[in-house]
């Protein structure tokens, strides 16, 4: 369960590029619960998934993870209880370190990492297992470098990587946006699955109302720092990409526009 | 020996020449693989080992001087070399100065410290026991015996290394220089991995100067400039002759280069038709590393103006 309460982020503080990115965040998030973030560019959706994984440290306000209080803990800190996916697939992982290097990099989030060996034959033949579970064919290239997979093969095996230490919470920012739409939804699918079968607390940061609404169990708005919407159940369900276009220009100020320019946004 | 009847004997090597430059090859591999560790692993550029190299020869041999072990000695010399790095690792990280910067404190700091360790600008190195000693009167003539022991120390080393860097830790040290930021969010302390990787770096440096220091008899506080131009030297002709992507590998290339470099140096300053004396060696190795550095962008250029390059993934 993540519990936000009243967090603020500025950044630039003093200068003239003074920027208060998030103004008073409130959520309760229980455990297992698949929660979709929309809004438009610059509203702060980034700025608070990092503020969740310690990127960024709140100025104000708390956040507790599973009752912990970790506002003031870093990103390494968090990273036992927090895993990720980016946007970018070169951000997430390790280009020049093999497929089975960057998992076992993974594997070993949140734990003091010794010198044991960290590809020893069993983790190996467990990696090999885990990733034959993707169905592409990547068992077999587990001694590749990371850089040769396409970004749609980078961002499914980061999604498995997110899932090797056991930890909770999955922060997903945009993580089909570099993707070619088949690409995206063989992602978006996986993305299901995994977060299903590993009942995952899940932040996913998406440009596409339909996605948004389709995906997960819950759905939030960010505008100029703030959620300005937050959606879920019934009212959700009885919810469609018009509805929700509407509301978003609403807090845009009436301005029309379509879910194409969102996706492209 | 001193037998090798050569008939060119302008342009050849004696055998004593020979087995010299494979011994300050070795020497100095273990400052190649320092550098591999700051430059490559870590991408760190650390001109520390200018400073930490002679460092650990003065360390070394004020020790041996004031009849401390050979072995505790040369340890005491590494650990003096990574207390160096550690300096430089602290004013980067801590206080946030410029990597190339912070190294060039500490390795103009060093030169100072090495003169008080020291006590004056050099050491001769007599009488004194040094690792080299039991090995010598074996029935192996002593300019065999140097490379010998010190290549055992290399190979050593480049066993620890590799084994040290196939573990959780030495992994999380080379993400940490491959991409920091998804390093950090699986939890790596890359501020930590930056502390022990330069220290490493110039522990194994402080250890090659404490072996130059045996070796060769003396200590003095010159033999540290252009430490960092023969050791990337030794990388990059390393990578030239043994482009390994497997980490065990690449260690061996450091030691190749090393070798190598060496062995090119001698015959280049062996052939008079050259004209090349003793006090070019900076020049002619700047100028390499120089070359070396601006092929692959040249490389690179010629390739990326070239009309079909499907989607270069990077
Ligand atoms: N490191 C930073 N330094 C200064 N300003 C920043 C920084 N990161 C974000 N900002 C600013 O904070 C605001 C929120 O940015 P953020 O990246 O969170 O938006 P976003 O909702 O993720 O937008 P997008 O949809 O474009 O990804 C923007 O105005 C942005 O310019
Ligand atoms: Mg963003």
């Amino acid at each position: 369960m993540i519990v936000v309460e009243d967090i603020h982020v500025t950044f630039g503080r003093g200068t003239p590029l003074e920027k208060h990115a998030l103004r008073g965040i409130d959520l309760t998030i229980p455990e297992g619960e698949f929660v979709t973030v929309i809004g438009s560019n610059g509203a702060g959706k980034s700025t608070f998934l990092g503020s969740l994984a310690g990127d960024v440290l709140a100025e104000q306000g708390r956040i507790s993870i599973d009752g912990t209080d970790v506002t003031r803990w870093d990103t390494p800190r968090r990273a036992g209880l927090v895993a990720r996916v980016f946007q970018d697939p070169m951000a997430g992982s390790c280009a020049a370190l093999t497929i089975e290097e960057n998992m076992a990099l993974a594997a070993a989030r949140g734990r003091r990492r010794g010198l044991g060996l960290a590809l020893g034959s069993d983790r190996r033949r467990g990696f090999r297992d885990r990733i034959a579970e993707l169905g592409l064919g990547l068992e077999n290239r587990l001694h590749d470098r990371m850089g040769l997979l396409s970004g749609g093969q980078r961002q499914a095996v980061s999604l498995l990587m997110a899932t090797l230490a056991g930890s909770k919470i999955l922060l997903l920012d945009e993580h089909t946006a570099a993707l070619d739409p088949a690409t995206a939804d063989f992602v978006l699918d996986l993305t299901r699955r995994i977060v299903r079968d590993n009942r995952l607390t899940t932040l996913m940061v998406t440009h596409s109302m339909r996605q948004a609404l389709d995906y997960g169990d819950r759905t939030l708005m960010l505008h100029e720092g703030r959620v300005v919407l937050d959606v879920a159940g019934d009212e959700r369900a009885g919810l469609d990409v018009p509805h929700l276009l509407a509301l978003f220009a609403k807090q845009r100020g009436g301005v029309e526009i379509s879910d194409d320019s969102l996706l492209i946004g | 020996m001193g037998a090798s009847v050569c008939p060119f004997k302008s342009t050849a090597m004696t055998e004593i020449a020979l087995f010299g430059a494979i011994e300050i090859g070795l020497v100095y591999a273990l400052v190649a693989i320092g550098v591999y560790l700051s430059f490559r692993i870590l991408d760190f550029p650390d001109l520390t080992v200018d400073g930490s190299f002679p460092l650990g020869a003065a360390v070394c041999a004020v020790l041996l001087i004031a009849g401390v072990n050979p072995w505790l000695a040369s340890l005491s010399a590494a650990l003096a070399g990574a207390v160096a790095g550690l300096v430089t690792a602290t004013l980067n990280v801590r206080f946030k100065i410029l990597h190339l910067l912070a190294s060039i404190l500490t390795m103009i700091a060093l030169f100072s410290v090495n003169l008080r360790v020291m006590g004056r600008p050099n050491v001769a190195l007599l009488m004194q026991d040094t690792v080299l000693t039991p090995f010598y009167g074996l029935g192996i003539p002593d300019h065999i015996v140097r490379p010998l022991v010190v290549g055992v120390i290399v190979a050593v080393v480049v066993l620890l290394l590799a084994r040290f860097l196939a573990s959780e830790f030495g992994l999380a040290m080379r993400a940490t220089g491959v991409n920091a930021r998804m390093a950090r969010a699986q939890g790596v302390d890359t501020d930590g991995h930056v502390y022990a990787g330069i220290a490493l770096s110039n522990g194994l440096t402080g250890l090659a100067g404490a072996l130059f220091a045996q070796t060769n008899g003396f200590a003095d506080v010159t033999t540290g400039i252009g430490t960092i131009v023969v050791g990337l030297a030794a990388v990059i002709v390393g990578e030239t002759v043994l482009p390994a992507r497997a980490l065990a590998l690449a260690l061996i290339g450091c030691v190749a280069g090393s070798i190598l470099y060496r062995l090119a140096v001698q015959v280049a300053l062996s052939a008079d038709s050259i004209g090349l004396q003793a006090s070019d060696l900076n020049l002619v190795t700047a100028v390499l590393v120089a070359v070396a550095l601006i092929l692959p962008r040249l490389k690179a250029k010629a390739s990326r103006s070239a009309p079909r390059n499907p989607s270069a993934a990077k």
